[in-house]
């Protein structure tokens, strides 16, 4: 286990999500500290994937959404007034579950961030698409295609290139919402693996259904249920010797 | 003795009410459906035999005559276009807009709701209702007369529901994970619209476009109340204050009120010229359509 103690990133604070009068998030308090993996595990609705919502404030899409509490990224409230949520968003880039690149070719998906931010010049887009691909890991298998639609590749490549899309516009954060789960066990180890690359860079948070994957490659998880955190620990702490029964419960196959 | 040896192949086709009825249908199917090409293909063959072999430059661009033979059609070709481009022009924005609000931005309360009823309705409201409204707006309270700028308008009210209904779904049929995937990236709501969903539904939006420009230049009776039966008499009229038939309103006038002696000639041409012309606008269209449909594919 990595005994560096790592800075805090995200400093969440008892913070309370609801929808509407569902109580989803309940007095989710955790630090997550920087330039490692933490994992969110959990079984289905215990609010993993809200949380990790939370944390780019896609959440604020959803009509009816309260929020109370404090989340900071980098000692800055990400919900306080001041805050512009699109610059929060480049900051804190985002993998969904489903792949969903965009019906353009692969150089556009890639320049698509960093055209919205203003970048134009063409050379200084050919250098960013290349160095997020090479950074997903993609380059070698699309080098020759980049004028491609994004749509005729396999699942596995069109997840690696909405990964490197995301890392188009040099995000300090990284979330992956399930980015697996819709993927073959091969491409499923090649985003693994990625991920475990990507952590020297960026600070990365992945909500995963699969124990086995948080085991991994995590640095840390957090187990929840119902809306609250169970346990936060060190990965192989919580999977080898688990605090808290409920946690046992879940890791060892006995619900969820 | 085993059953085995007398067993019938469990593989072989058996004839129930199922397979029947199966079989029924899609033999149905195909008949209706080749019975109504073979109807619509025949249709245009009958019109545009008729008209085409007759066409000739001087017809095309000739001036109508009121009594004599030989009479073209020129102004009227030429208004059904300045017509159909300023109607199109004042449609296309206002309907994309109205179509993006409903879709992105329009709360889901009841009023809303009751503004979407109100838009289907309009969009099936008879085109006379919308050459009345016309009437009343330019030829009584404007107090202009029949022009162009009245029917082009009228016109363009006419398109504006089914511009905004056909936007309005296009949009909202864009899939939620591309719409998440650029607000993710730090888009504005802007962005998102001009670079993603307008992209993307610009199909199902240039069909709708396609369909009412067919539509408003085969369109008659708003012209008639709006923009009258007869055109300025001369070639290349921009003038929005003219008298502004188009070619669908002579072939209804030359048919019904004309006096020449060839109006079933004329009448024949025009409408060889008036189907040729709504398939080319189609085609038309449709090349931006391959294009973009090139670059996503």
């Amino acid at each position: 286990m990595q005994s560096v103690a790592s800075q805090t990133l995200i400093d969440i604070h008892k913070l309370n999500l609801y929808y509407g009068q569902f109580h989803a998030l309940k007095d989710v308090t955790m630090d997550i500290p920087e330039k490692a993996i933490t994992a969110f595990i959990g079984p289905s609705g215990c609010g993993k994937s809200t949380l990790l919502r939370t944390l780019n404030r896609m959440n604020d899409m959803i009509p009816g959404t309260r929020i109370e509490g404090k989340v900071a990224i980098g000692g800055a409230d990400i919900y306080s007034k001041e805050v512009d949520v699109e610059t929060l968003r480049k900051k804190v880039g985002m993998v969904f579950q489903q792949p969903n690149p965009f019906p353009k070719s692969i150089y556009d998906n890639i320049a698509y961030g960093p055209r919205l931010h203003g970048i134009r010049g063409k050379q200084k887009l050919d250098e960013i698409v290349e160095t997020s691909l090479r950074s997903a890991a993609l380059w070698d298998e699309v080098k020759d295609y980049l004028k491609r639609s994004a749509l005729s590749f396999s699942g596995g490549q069109q997840q690696r290139l909405c990964i490197a899309r995301a890392i188009a516009v040099n995000p300090d954060i990284l979330l992956m919402d399930e980015a697996t789960s819709a993927l073959d066990p091969i491409s499923t180890l090649k985003i693994e693996e990625l991920a475990q690359e990507l952590k020297d860079k960026y600070t990365i948070v992945m909500v995963t259904h699969n124990m086995h994957q948080a085991a991994r490659v995590s640095n840390q998880t957090v187990f929840f249920l119902n809306g609250e955190v169970v346990e936060f620990a060190e990965t192989e702490k919580l999977f080898s010797n688990p605090r808290d029964q409920r946690t046992e419960d879940y890791i060892s196959g006995r619900f969820g | 003795m085993s059953k085995v040896t007398t067993a019938a192949n469990q593989f072989a086709a058996r004839r129930g009410f199922n397979q029947i009825a199966n079989r029924l249908f899609t033999g149905i199917v195909w008949l209706i459906g080749i019975c109504t090409i073979v109807f619509i293909c025949g249709l245009l063959f009958l019109i545009l035999k008729k008209g085409l072999p007759e066409l000739d430059w001087s017809f095309l661009y000739g001036l109508p005559s009121e009594m004599e033979e030989g009479g073209g059609i020129g102004p009227l070709i030429f208004n059904s276009f300045y017509v159909l481009v300023i109607s199109l022009v004042i449609s296309i924005p206002l309907g994309m807009a109205a179509g993006i609000y409903l879709a992105e931005f329009a709360p889901a309360t009841k009023f809303i709701a009751f503004i979407r009823i109100c838009v289907e309705g309009l969009a099936s409201v008879p085109s006379i209702i919308f050459g009345l409204f016309g009437i009343a707006l330019f030829v009584e309270a404007l107090d202009i007369g029949l022009t162009i700028i009245g029917g082009a308008v009228s016109l363009a009210f006419l398109n504006l529901p089914v511009l905004t209904r056909v936007t309005e779904e296009s949009i909202k049929a864009v899939p939620k994970e591309l719409k998440h995937a650029s607000f993710a990236l730090g888009s504005t709501h802007l962005q998102t619209i001009r670079r993603v969903l307008i992209p993307v539904a610009l199909n199902g939006i240039i069909t709708g476009i396609c369909l009412t420009a067919g539509r408003a230049f085969g369109e008659s009776a708003v012209i008639i109340l709006t923009a009258g039966v007869s055109s300025s008499g001369e070639m290349w009229d921009f003038s929005l204050y003219s008298p502004g038939a188009t070619l669908a309103v002579h072939l209804w006038y030359v048919q019904s009120e004309a006096i020449v002696p060839d109006a079933q000639l004329i009448a024949e041409k025009s409408a060889a010229v008036l189907v040729f012309v709504v398939l080319l606008i189609n085609i038309v269209f449709r090349v931006p359509l391959w294009l973009n449909e090139r670059k996503t594919r």
